[in-house]
């Protein structure tokens, strides 16, 4: 068979967010494949600049709806470390809670999303409902499901009572049992070993070298968790443990990921009962001193980097957010070469890709399929020639 | 031969196209709250089928650029034509009043046309997704066709008839081939799965890899069409298979009058048939899709070898049969 151009995307039903692969198959067999990324630029970084600290978090909240909690708290990081504030325990211990309660709900939505890529729903439907208890207890903790708005500069906003300390606890053990049901699946479900054994495979070095990250990284081998290696909030104080896989396929990264779960309720569990007593937050200045700081955060899909760079005012001058998936993003392309095309779904969701917030912008000519990076002047004229005419040119 | 008036009823009404009809979008609905009821959801209501395929009929044909628009309302209603036709040589009420030596071999004919129908579809739809859904389906048809062929002609073998019928009403004095070859009733199950393109073998409409297959271009009446014929596929495969493995409607004893005996008949079909739902939906909740690669090294490896020995047993069987 000739080989043939299938585009995946912009718009695919296996894609929840706009990308656009083209792969050049011969019969089932990727033969090589283009990637494009930025469908989604929502311009958050330049936003930022323009918001003082209290505005800044509501939108950087909204980077990711999965992981709304990490850009918050790493970038209230970063500025609490500018700022030299200290942090009472008790705020640390709730965003520690959140930051795990959110890390579950990701991995959980993640292994019922990778179940739905082999057409296996049954397991898709299961996860998500088991999804819920952690949302509800996000919910009765934040009063959101999705945005928790916990974060502040200087702590958290909102206390967490007895009754629900009480109720969370309460919804853990149920939890726990799903858990280990589910690693009995996925060690055990035979269509799912079939489709997830040796799939994407990724040796350690490779890894590495593409710079990967998170489970993707671990489940290659590389021992290395920015909660562990670069402690941050309370990780350095309570019993965990980093989970690592040797095989480097979609298989070690389910494994990571469910292992990751029992972590994450281990840990939530031990936050809970031993929550200290205190205040929750500290008044923090309105401007931070002129300064930079890396602050680096262990998102559910791995680290995420914001790079914060004050002038001494009440907002910074820049702030660049690299997401777990821009770092996990090249090793997708390497690794689907060579493989069957009923593996692409699988393979690109072993990373988690969440690719609205890896968007950069890349401007591309339609007519002369030219890509190009433009001025900021240069993309207002075109926008002045572009709408003063009535519509798109 | 029974008289003209019988006939007619038999194929327009009772069991025939009316009643396939509604047992299909039955069986549909029952099929989808199985499912549903295992995945801890709720699940669709009873008018949910037929609802969906008045919206379905009344929705906008659209026809891709360049397509041959004959052809492509006609495939539809061909596969439609077919599993009906199908179905009106298994026996329902007591013998099917059509049957005649030979109708096993025009069934499972019959019964082929759906697949051939999909890959005719996605090759004329000029749509990437279609050819590749097509060129899967027509790969996946000669990798289960084989076994599936092989386990339904078993029965055949040991009743030493070509008509389902004849076979059904064989198990009336002996035992059901299911339990007399149940290696042939296992591959008949996976075959029927396989033919109805569900879970694990939904492999030529796998929505995360190739949209729908070769049903991304059909809209409104073409889908509806389709979606009917395999409706109907699923209730005609089920019955075949019914017939040949668990003794079709006839009772071991004979039940008088004979109206009575009809009765009982129709409704043992339909809770076999049921039974036979049952259990394609609990393998279709139970599993994720595997890969064609996959399919055909299990197809050839495990499932040709087991009909193979499966009609090696039967030889055996039949000669000691003769001998004693």
């Amino acid at each position: 068979m000739p080989e043939v151009v299938i585009p995946i995307g912009p718009q695919h039903p296996a894609l929840k967010e706009p990308v656009n692969f083209r792969v050049i198959a011969d019969g089932e067999k990727i033969v090589r494949l283009d990637l494009d990324l930025s469908y989604n630029h929502r311009g958050i970084e330049k936003a930022a600049e323009q918001r003082n600290f209290i505005r800044v978090l509501p939108l950087l909240e909204r980077v990711c709806g999965i992981c709304s909690h990490s850009h918050a708290t790493a970038f209230a990081k970063g500025i609490e470390e500018l700022m030299g504030l200290r942090i009472p325990p008790r705020a640390q211990y709730i965003r520690t809670i959140i930051a795990e309660l959110e890390r579950m709900h990701s991995h959980l939505l993640w292994l019922g999303v990778a179940a739905h890529e082999i057409g296996f729903n049954t397991l898709f439907m299961w996860t998500w409902r088991d999804r819920e208890e952690v949302q509800d207890t996000l919910e009765e903790m934040s009063g959101n499901r999705v945005h928790y708005g916990m974060n502040e500069v200087g702590g958290v906003r909102r206390d967490l009572s007895a009754s629900q300390v009480k109720a969370a606890l309460g919804r853990l053990p149920s939890l726990q049992e799903r858990i280990g049901k589910y690693v009995d699946m996925v060690n055990n479900q035979r269509t799912m070993l079939v489709r997830f054994r040796g799939i994407g495979t990724l040796s350690k070095e490779e890894a590495l070298e593409f710079g990967t990250v998170g489970p993707t990284a671990r489940a290659s081998g590389v021992d290395y968790d920015t909660r562990r290696d670069d402690p941050y909030l309370v990780y350095d104080e309570v019993p965990w443990d980093v989970v690592t896989a040797s095989d480097g396929d979609v298989f070690g990264r389910t494994e990571v990921r469910i292992g990751e779960i029992a972590e994450s309720i281990r840990i939530v569990r031990h936050c809970l009962e031993n929550l200290p007593e205190g205040p929750i937050r500290v008044n923090a200045p309105k401007t931070a001193p002129k300064g930079e700081v890396l602050s680096r955060y262990e998102a559910p899909r791995g680290e995420l980097v914001h790079f914060i760079r004050t002038n001494g005012t009440d907002r910074v001058e820049r702030v660049d957010i690299r997401t777990p998936t821009l770092a996990n993003w090249t090793s997708v392309a390497h690794e689907l070469v060579g493989q069957n095309l009923a593996d692409i779904p699988v393979i690109v969701a072993a990373i988690d890709p969440c690719l609205s917030c890896t968007s950069r912008l890349t401007v591309i000519n339609s007519r002369d399929k030219k890509e190009c990076q433009v001025s900021f002047e240069e993309l207002r004229r075109k926008k002045k020639t572009t709408w003063a005419g009535g519509g798109p040119a | 031969m029974i008289s003209p008036v019988l006939a007619i009823i038999y194929i327009f009404i009772i069991p025939g196209f009316f009643f396939l009809f509604a047992y299909a979008l039955f069986l549909e609905y029952l099929d989808r709250r199985i499912i549903a009821r295992m995945q801890t959801r709720v699940g669709p209501p009873l008018i949910q089928p037929v609802a969906d395929l008045i919206k379905m009929l009344g929705k906008e044909v659209i026809d891709p650029a360049g397509v041959d628009r004959a052809l492509f309302d006609a495939i539809p209603l061909v596969a439609l034509a077919a599993v009906m036709t199908a179905f009106l040589y298994v026996p329902v009420v007591g013998n099917s009043p059509f049957a005649f030596q030979g109708d096993l071999v025009l069934v499972l004919y019959l019964l082929t046309i759906p697949t051939i129908a999909l890959f005719l579809l996605g090759w004329l739809s000029r749509n990437i997704f279609s050819a590749v859904g097509g060129i899967r389906a027509v790969t996946q048809l000669f990798i289960y066709e084989v076994p599936f062929f092989l386990a339904l002609l078993t029965p055949a073998l040991m009743a030493g008839t070509w008509s389902v019928s004849e076979i059904a009403r064989w198990q009336q004095d002996n035992l059901w081939f299911a339990v007399l070859q149940p290696i042939a009733f296992v591959i008949a199950l996976v075959g029927l799965q396989a033919k109805l393109e569900r879970t694990p073998f939904d492999i030529p409409e796998a929505e995360t890899e190739i949209v729908a297959g070769p049903w991304t271009e059909l809209t409104g009446r073409r889908l509806a069409a389709m979606h009917l014929a395999f409706d109907i596929y699923l209730v005609a495969g089920s019955a075949l298979v019914a017939a040949l493995f668990l003794g079709g409607p006839l009772t071991p004893w004979t039940i008088t009058p004979v109206w009575l005996g009809w009765i009982a008949g129709f409704f043992i079909f339909i809770g076999k048939t049921l039974v036979i739902l049952l259990i394609l939906s609990a393998f279709k909740a139970a599993t994720g899709r595997i890969r064609i690669d996959q399919l055909n090294r299990i197809g050839w490896k495990y499932l040709a070898g087991a009909s193979i020995v499966q009609l090696a047993i039967v030889l055996v069987m039949n000669s000691v049969r003769v001998n004693v």
